[in-house]
Order: structure tokens, then C-alpha cells, then sequence
């Protein structure tokens, strides 16, 4: 069984960046394919902590970072679910006198920005967000929140389908040629495309794409472990975050407490991995030690998923270096989903228009061009 | 050189007490891993204090089989290492992680025998969460183990052997049986007959069971269609269709089951291979007529991996262990391993006819209302179900649980999986064997927050007493 699509752009990878770009590309009047090699959101996209966050980003991030924020109370009207998203705000903890001090410096180097950061000391951690472990302070962004990743997902490429995207699911791609005027596409199950431009969207696979076009990028794999409750009566209004790692938690509106802040492990087949009984272990300790609350609670599920991390944690959005019309988004580092909804957008620019109107020079995938004969990656 | 570590077993009932005995046997000393605070499984369940009762009152005609395994397993302790109500959470690469009294302890072994075993099978009919509706298997426990009734007049549905028996026990126990519902026709009985011959003692107190139901007062219907729970509070009433026309029974009980569904999360994290079975109607872990699975060292028993009953669990749990004795290079009994086969093939012969004697009711799951809940844990109807497939195109199960929330509660899909599976089918228009099957994550049962792990109960234990 053959099929063949001749599309203005063939995007692959059916994640949030993929889909968002499809779909803002539907609505510039292209006609798109999205290619996924198995369900459209199934990877880090939907599998991911759901924090909605601009706090902590680094100040490069920040400008993709604030066009998302517009977005995301727009959901509604965007792919016709609003993906459970609700700024609670996100409160970033400090554990001693250093990170507090870290906070603080943070909040200047981006007072430009207009994240309406508020420093918090310890009493106010209490009586505002309820919080007693053991920690001296906090860093709070009001306008930040969380949201039901799985949602908003597999609604974003639900939603492509809807406007008019060709959603291929299950469906690999076996091999990229350029032609004199694009791409031809192989893909499995008999389908070939030609497509003027391709988008590279392929998450922690994409590494193989940039590979075949002669930019090798150096994307590790990992592997978030994540523990959820059964349902609790409210106590935690904010997304938390930790100062220097180790924990992060929301409770969602039916009252699951989610908390992760471990690497989960690969299994055999490294597409698939599984939190590890010492990181949960020790995600609940250090919940338990934050929240009374959740002295009774009983973990009913775990999760992970497989993310495509760079090394200075940054991804990579822009055109290739060595290929016309290819265009690379990937490697967020574990820090995708609150931004990818902006990357759509930008991806769509790119696209139509050669440029975006956001800056993102600093993720252009030529910064890991090697000059050395050793191939080591400098970021 | 250090030494090879223990094989592990899970599950102390008949499957895994053959299994433990042919090790020991051998000179091994294996670890047994169970959730209840003494051996026998659910079908040989003792209670938790003694209540006075004999093996003949608690068992019925299977109590010699109850206390010859109860009386071996006790023969074991000093040689095995037994974890009793120990819930095993996590499995990966020869370890385990075992939850018992708010600490975690860490099991190292080499060789695994499963032997899980089954729960109750349900689709969602109206009312099936009401106070008061039980699965079968509830129903027989609460008897067994602690001598409790569900209600004082109850009334026992779906479909099954256990439909029969647990009737039966209940009747036999003083509690007014108004009426058993088998959904399935009168005329799929007459199978029965093929069973005759192939397990004569079975099939004849199977009978006898219905016959003396009757003879007491209990009636029987069946092709039963369109059955409704009825209540506010609690079980008031049943509806349902039969023949003719509709009736109404009050009743204040209700057990409800239609056959057993396999346990078989750990098969899953252990790596195990799954593959559509039709006579189970599920996505089992594949084994061979020795109980090996995919995964090298890992060995299948009981219903862990197929439903055929506490017969077949003794059987099996002692061929798997001869399997791993075998694997292991240890000395086994060959002709022995051929027997059990040869026994165990009977059984599954056994099987194909109470299949078509007490058939799955598939297509109940044609009907279920849009405002019946699917997934009570989430509190999902199958309506929500249903709009989700729709909207989000959805072809595979675990994409339905992504979006939906169905089977990602307490119970895991445990309960729900099988008529989120027969739903997602038909409202694709699909064979069930193509929906996929919910994958397992740890903890495959809740565990709580507060668990210490053994390294730091044993520091605890280091601490100078005061």
C-alpha cells in the first residue's frame, strides 16, 4: 500500500512544537504534513512535569518564552480545550541563604523582562502558600502556572488535524533527499511526500535528522521520573520549584499532588524508560519533608518519559546551516512545554517569511560547529 | 566468586506453593513474595484469625486440596525466606522492591516465578458501584475468609463456573440466594456435556450445584440481558431481561462477575512479551507449555498468564520451577515435567468447554450507557470515554488512558481495562486484539509516601537506645 503528498512542508515529529507549528502553518493557508513515528504527543510533550513557566529560564529564553505566556490562556479557543491550564503562579524555593541569594540575582538579570518576579522570605512562604519544610525563602512569578500536558498534546495535534493538517501517526521517516525544489520524503507504510520545506521537530530523535545533513549536535537522552497521588483536598495553590534541583510539585484540580525531581532510567529499548525505585523513594522523602499533607498519601502512579537534552540547555530552533528549507526545533532540555507553544509560531515565520520576530539567535544549531579535530560540542 | 542469589516467587497460592516446594526440593531456598498474611491464594484463602470454622466449612469439596497445600506450605518455613504481606511494587534486573509495614526492602534474585494469578473480570452495567455490589470473587472471600455475608438476600450475576459456586456456598451458608442471572443462554450449558468426560467429578458437582440452587428456592435465568442495579444509597433492587420480558428482584447484595482476568503487571515490568488470547479475550504474557516466558529466568504460572483454574496453578507452578531447576543446571525430574504437561494440557481442554458453557457476554459492552461510569477510580462515564475517541482520533489504549484519565486511578486498569479496551473497539470499528493494552508502570499497587527504605531502618536500629 503507497501513498503520495505533495505538501508545502512536511513537519516530523507530532510533539507540541510540531503540532503548534502545524497548526499555526494551517492557518497561514499551507498545506502541511505531520509525520509522527508513533502517536502524535505520546513522547516528552505529553509525558512531561506540565509546569507552565518562564521563572528560572535563562534570559535568552525569555523573549519565545513571554510570546508563549500570551498564548497559553488562549487554549480554549486554539485547539477547543484549555488543557486544564491554570495560573496558579510559580514559586521557586530556596534552601539556604546561597540559593535565596541566587533567587534574588536572578530576579535582576531579568527585571526587564516583566516577569513581575516577588521575592518572598520565609514567614510569607507559610502564611500565603502554606509551605513549612524546611526552606528560607522563595522567588514568586505570579503569572505563571501548569497545565495537563496529555492535553495539550495531543489537542494541539488534534487540532492541526481539524484545520487541515495530513496526520501521519506511526509512520517513521526512512529517509530525507533534497530535489531541486524541496524534499522528497520516504516514510513508512508506503508513503512518500515531496515537500518544500521540512521542519525537524523529532524531539530526542532529531538528533538523527541534523546527523544525515551533516550538523551533528550533541543531544543526550534524558529521562524524567515522576510520582502522582491519589486525589488529596487542596493544599498547594502554586507550582514549586526547587532552587538547585531535587523537587517539583503541583496539585492539579481533582487534587493528584504531582511531584518529580529524578532521572528515570532506559529500558532496553531506550525509546522506553521507567522511574527507578530510589529516585521515587526519594522524590516522596523530600515531598514529605515540604508538605505535612502528604504524611497519609499513597503513590498510585508513576511516569517518565524520553526528552533530547543539550548540554548547555538550550534548544535548538532555526534554520539548518547546511540544507535550504530545513529547519531545525528540538533538544529542550526538559524545559519544552511552556515555551513550545511560541516555538509554533515562530517555526511558521521561519517558514513563510525566512525571519522571526522573535529573537533566537542564541539557539542556532551552527553553535555547535566544531573548529577542533577532537568533535567535541562547545556550547 | 559470590554466591548465586535466591530464585523469587510471587504469589502463595497453589501455583506458587508447588512452585516453592519443587525448589526447595532441589535444595534451593527461594524467596516468596505474597500480599496476604497467610499462604493459599484467593481460592484457598485462610482467614485472619481463626474463627473456629473447619476446612470442610470454609472450603466446601475442595478442602482436602486446601489443607494438603496449607500443610505443605507450612512444611517450608524454616526453608524458605517468606514475605508475607509484602506488596511487590517495582521490578527490574534480578531486583525487587517489596513494601511491608511502611518499609521498603530490596530483594536481590535470580529466576523469577509469577504466579499472581487472577481477579475478577467486570464490564460496567448501571449501578455496578452502588454499596452493596460485590465481584464474585469479593462475595466468596468475604465468606471464606471472614465468614460475612454480602446481604441477607443477594442476588449473583454475570457469568462463570464461580457464578455457580459461590451461589451455591452462599445458599449453603444460610444466606437467602433470590436468584442467580447467567447471561448466558440456557442452551450454552449443554457444552458441559463435552466436558463430561474430560473432568467427570467437576462437571458433576457443577451440576449438582444447580440442581440443589433450585431445589432451595434459588431461581436461575438465563440469556440475561440488559441488567440494571437499582438503589440510592446502597443495592435496593436488580433489573434485567430474561426470555419473555423485564423483572425486578429486591435484593440488598448483589456479586457480580463475568470470569477472571489475569494479573499481569509484573509479567510487564519484568519485560515479558504480551499476545492477544481469544479464549481469555485479553493481552497475555506468552509462555510455553512449561511456563517460560520471553525473558530468560523469568517462568509463568497459574492464572498469572491464563485463566485455567487452581488445578492448573499446582500444576503449573511445579512445572515452572522444574523449568528453572532445569535452566539453572540443577538436577530435575523429567518425567515428572512430562506428566504435568500432559495434565495440564487435559485442564486446558477442560477449558475450552467451560468457555462456551459460561461464555463472556462480549457484546454487553455494545450497550453500556454514555452516563454509566467506565472508570471509577476517575470517575470517568463512558460517554466521556467515547468523546474522547472521537475527538482526539484515538486507535490505542494507552492514548485513550493519556487523554481520557481511564485506568490511571488507584486500581491501575485493573478493573476498568478490559471495557475501556471492548469500548475503544467498537467505537473504532476494530478488532480488540488491535486496541493495544494498557502498559504497566510501578507501583502496580498504591504505596504510601512514607515509606522508609530498609537501609534506614536498619541505621534506626544503629541508634544508641536511651
Amino acid at each position: 500500500m503507497s501513498r503520495r503528498i505533495d505538501t508545502d512542508v512536511a513537519v516530523i515529529g507530532g510533539g507540541l512544537v510540531g503540532s503548534s507549528a502545524a497548526l499555526a502553518l494551517r492557518g497561514m493557508g499551507l498545506s502541511v504534513a505531520l509525520l509522527d513515528k508513533g502517536f502524535c504527543g505520546a513522547q516528552a510533550s505529553g509525558v512531561n512535569y506540565g509546569g507552565v513557566r518562564r521563572q528560572a529560564r535563562p534570559p535568552e529564553q525569555l523573549p519565545l518564552s513571554q510570546r508563549a505566556h500570551a498564548i497559553w490562556p488562549r487554549l480554549k479557543a486554539l485547539i477547543g480545550s484549555d488543557g486544564e491550564f491554570l495560573r496558579s503562579g510559580h514559586l521557586k524555593l530556596a534552601r539556604d541563604e546561597a540559593d535565596m541569594a541566587s533567587l534574588e540575582a536572578y530576579a535582576i538579570s531579568v527585571s526587564s523582562f516583566g516577569l513581575d518576579l516577588e521575592l518572598v522570605g520565609h514567614n510569607q512562604l507559610r502564611e500565603r502558600f502554606g509551605i513549612n519544610g524546611d526552606v528560607v525563602g522563595g522567588s514568586f512569578c505570579p503569572g505563571d502556572g501548569h497545565a495537563n500536558p496529555r492535553l495539550v498534546a495531543t489537542g494541539f495535534a488534534a487540532a492541526a488535524r481539524r484545520a487541515g493538517a495530513e496526520v501521519l501517526e506511526n509512520t517513521p521517516v526512512t529517509g530525507i533527499a533534497r530535489t531541486s525544489d524541496g524534499f522528497a520524503i520516504e516514510a513508512a507504510g508506503g508513503v512518500t511526500l515531496t515537500a518544500r520545506t521540512v521542519i525537524n521537530s523529532a524531539g530526542a530523535w532529531a538528533d538523527q535528522f541534523a546527523r544525515d545533513v551533516g550538523e551533528p549536535v550533541p543531544l543526550i537522552r534524558t529521562y524524567p521520573s515522576m510520582v502522582v497521588t491519589e486525589p488529596l483536598a487542596p493544599f498547594l495553590g502554586v507550582n514549586i520549584g526547587m532552587e538547585g534541583g531535587g523537587i517539583y510539585a503541583r496539585q492539579v484540580a481533582r487534587g493528584n499532588f504531582i511531584v518529580g525531581g529524578a532521572r528515570a532510567t532506559a529500558l532496553d529499548d531506550p525509546d522506553f524508560s521507567r522511574p527507578g525505585s530510589d529516585g521515587v523513594l526519594g522524590i516522596m522523602r523530600r515531598a514529605s519533608g515540604l508538605f505535612a499533607e502528604l504524611r497519609h498519601a499513597h503513590a498510585i502512579r508513576f511516569w517518565s518519559g524520553t526528552e533530547g537534552t543539550m548540554p548547555d540547555r538550550n534548544p535548538v530552533i532555526g534554520p539548518s546551516s547546511t540544507t535550504p528549507g530545513l529547519v531545525h526545533a528540538f533538544g529542550f532540555s526538559g524545559a519544552g512545554f511552556q515555551i513550545s507553544l511560541g516555538v509554533g509560531e515562530v517555526l511558521a515565520e521561519l517558514v513563510r517569511d525566512g525571519r522571526s520576530s522573535t529573537p533566537i539567535d542564541a539557539f542556532a544549531i551552527d553553535r555547535f560547529k566544531t573548529t577542533s579535530h577532537d568533535g567535541d560540542a562547545r556550547p | 566468586m559470590s554466591e548465586r542469589a535466591q530464585p523469587l516467587i510471587v504469589g502463595a497460592g497453589p501455583a506458587g506453593i508447588r512452585a516453592a516446594m519443587a525448589l526447595v526440593a532441589a535444595g534451593l531456598l527461594p524467596v516468596v513474595v505474597d500480599e496476604a498474611p497467610h499462604c493459599g491464594g484467593q481460592i484457598y484463602r485462610q482467614p485472619p484469625v481463626d474463627d473456629g470454622r473447619d476446612a470442610r466449612a470454609r472450603y466446601g469439596s475442595e478442602a482436602a486440596k486446601a489443607s494438603r497445600l496449607h500443610r505443605d506450605f507450612a512444611a517450608l518455613t524454616e526453608r524458605i525466606d517468606y514475605r508475607p504481606q509484602s506488596l511487590l511494587w517495582n521490578l527490574r534486573d534480578g531486583v525487587a522492591d517489596l513494601a511491608r509495614d511502611g518499609v521498603n526492602h530490596r530483594v536481590s534474585f535470580d529466576g523469577l516465578i509469577l504466579a499472581t494469578g487472577a481477579t475478577d473480570r467486570v464490564l460496567p452495567i448501571p449501578g455496578w458501584t452502588l454499596p452493596g455490589v460485590f465481584t464474585l470473587g469479593g462475595a466468596q472471600i468475604a465468606l471464606k475468609a471472614q465468614g460475612c455475608a454480602i446481604g441477607s438476600r443477594v442476588v449473583f450475576v454475570g457469568s462463570g463456573p464461580l457464578l455457580y459456586l459461590v451461589a451455591w456456598q452462599y445458599q449453603q451458608a444460610g444466606v437467602t440466594v433470590a436468584a442467580v442471572l447467567d447471561s448466558a443462554p440456557l442452551a450454552a450449558k449443554f457444552n458441559l456435556v463435552r466436558g463430561l468426560p474430560l473432568a467427570p467429578p467437576i462437571v458433576l458437582r457443577g451440576m449438582r450445584m444447580a440442581a440443589e440452587l433450585r431445589l432451595r428456592g434459588t431461581a436461575i435465568h438465563f440469556g440475561v440481558e440488559s441488567v440494571r442495579i437499582e438503589g440510592t444509597t446502597r443495592v435496593e433492587a436488580v433489573v434485567f431481561q430474561s426470555g419473555r420480558g423485564g423483572r425486578r428482584l429486591a435484593c440488598d447484595g448483589i456479586g457480580y462477575g463475568l470470569n477472571l482476568r489475569s494479573e499481569t503487571q509484573l509479567a510487564d515490568l519484568a519485560g515479558c512479551a504480551f499476545r492477544y488470547d481469544p479464549r481469555d479475550r485479553a493481552q497475555l504474557p506468552v509462555r510455553d507449555s512449561s511456563g517460560r516466558s520471553s525473558i530468560p529466568g523469568v517462568y509463568l504460572a497459574g492464572d498469572s498468564a491464563r485463566i485455567a483454574g487452581a488445578d492448573a496453578a499446582e500444576c503449573g507452578g511445579e512445572r515452572a520451577a522444574l523449568a528453572l531447576l532445569e535452566d539453572r543446571g540443577l538436577p530435575h525430574d523429567r518425567a515428572q515435567a512430562i506428566a504435568l504437561e500432559a495434565e495440564l494440557r487435559k485442564v486446558d481442554r477442560l477449558r475450552d468447554v467451560l468457555e462456551a458453557a459460561f461464555p463472556y457476554p462480549s457484546h454487553w459492552a455494545d450497550d453500556i450507557a454514555d452516563d454509566t461510569l467506565l472508570c471509577r477510580c476517575e470517575e470517568i462515564s463512558a460517554g466521556e470515554a467515547r468523546q474522547a475517541i472521537k475527538d482526539f482520533s484515538l486507535t490505542e489504549l494507552n492514548r485513550l488512558k493519556a487523554v481520557s484519565r481511564v485506568g490511571m486511578g488507584r486500581c491501575q486498569g485493573r478493573v476498568c481495562g478490559t471495557a475501556a479496551a471492548e469500548l475503544l473497539a467498537r467505537e473504532t470499528k476494530r478488532d480488540i486484539a488491535s486496541v493495544g493494552r494498557l502498559r504497566a508502570q510501578p507501583p502496580i499497587k498504591p504505596i504510601a509516601f512514607s515509606m522508609l527504605s530498609d537501609d534506614e531502618t536498619s541505621e534506626r536500629q544503629h541508634e544508641p537506645a536511651h
